[in-house]
């Protein structure tokens, strides 16, 4: 049988492949690292229940252990502790509250009053969802267990305060 | 004395082995690897150290930006499901042809009288700018509420689980916006929310 001959030097099969496999694994780690990225991370929180009829509704909380936390303009927030009216707000910005809600959660709990260190969020009409947002995430790393949110009943003397301080 | 031969070996390997392999990874990861939606209306989230991952499945997703919402459920069947749901509760008649198309639209936002027509755009004009304009909420009209409702409707019947809702916001987004969409759900006893963030590393 007459076999093909193109004469001349045998070419090498073999190609380098390196470049390729290079080439490969770098479109792999950044397949790897985007699709990871992508993934929306979500809050999970939960309202009062706001029928009215459902006697289980009405929670009563301790005054000396609550921490209302109103949140207003420009990323300012104005917190008291206890019942409204009897203390005044200190306003602080959002980013420094952290320390607030600490050391009033040490004296409520040194205080030996029965119950759980409770804090009350009060988004009012000045504030924006990323305070929103911040305040929660505060609480969820502080560890404060019993959060409330409540933007229905903000108070009339809560309002006038923070009119007069200009945050709402 | 006779030498010790030292047999010299080709210091190239071969390469074809690896190849096929990272090319078999590459393979996997681009299949399995979900593409990202369009968004007709981009927010930018707050971000929050919260580690929670949106579900994927029995999940609607309320879009809140520029004071307009826009809404997607989760899941083709289901998508198609509240699509007709929704269509016998506003007495429009959807062909096949036209459920088959929204059940791969992801987020919209147009009022329930333009939906026969906007199903029917080309993918590309939908994106367009103008063309949609958020759901209606007010008290009088209140598609929103219609559907949610009917998406928890559909994800019950076709899916046996019950829906969260997520609410997608936008950072800048006023408070008394995102509490009127809220109410609309409290209403519907829908107490509990995701709200999605961007991931965070947390300090300490």
């Amino acid at each position: 049988m007459a076999e093909l001959n193109t004469g001349g030097k045998k070419a090498t099969p073999r190609v380098d492949m390196t470049p390729m496999v290079d080439l490969m694994f770098l479109l792999v780690t950044f397949f790897i690292l985007t699709t990871s990225i992508s993934t929306p991370q979500a809050m999970d929180i939960v309202k009062p229940d706001k029928d009215d009829n459902n006697k289980d509704n009405k929670l009563e909380l301790k005054a000396s252990k609550t921490m209302t936390i109103l949140l207003g303009k420009s990323d300012k927030v104005a917190w008291y502790m206890g019942e409204a009216g009897a203390s005044a707000p200190t306003i602080e910005s959002l980013s420094q509250v952290e320390k607030a809600i600490i050391d009033n959660r040490k004296v409520a709990d040194a205080s030996g009053v029965k119950g759980d260190f409770v804090v009350l969020v009060k988004p009012t009409s000045g504030s924006n969802f990323k305070n929103f947002v911040d305040i929660m995430d505060e609480l969820e790393i502080l560890k404060v267990k019993v959060r409330q949110i409540d933007d229905d009943n903000i108070l009339d003397n809560e309002k006038a305060f923070m009119k007069e301080k200009g945050i709402l | 004395m006779p030498r010790i031969k030292v047999k010299r070996t080709s210091t190239v390997t071969d390469m074809t082995a690896m190849c096929d392999v990272a090319a078999l990874l590459l393979t996997f990861f681009i299949l399995t690897a979900t593409a990202k939606q369009p968004e007709p209306l981009a927010v930018s989230t707050p971000s929050s150290t919260y580690e929670f991952k949106v579900p994927a499945e029995n999940n609607a997703t309320l879009t809140i930006g520029q004071g307009k919402v826009f809404f997607e459920v989760a899941g083709q069947k289901v998508r198609a499901r509240t699509l007709e749901l929704i269509g016998e509760q506003y007495k429009i008649k959807f062909t096949p042809d036209e459920v088959n198309r929204f059940s791969v639209i992801g987020t919209f936002g147009v009022p329930v009288a333009d939906l026969k027509k906007f199903i029917n755009m080309p993918g590309g004009d939908r994106m367009k700018p103008g063309v949609q304009t958020g759901i209606p909420t007010d008290s009088t009209d209140n598609q929103l509420n219609n559907w949610v409702l009917l998406a928890r409707k559909a994800t019950a019947e076709v899916n046996q689980q019950p829906m969260r809702v997520s609410i997608k916001g936008d950072s800048k987004e006023e408070y008394p916006v995102i509490k009127k969409i809220v109410d609309v759900l409290q209403k519907q006893k829908v107490n509990k929310f995701l709200l999605v963030t961007n991931a965070e590393a947390r300090r300490k």
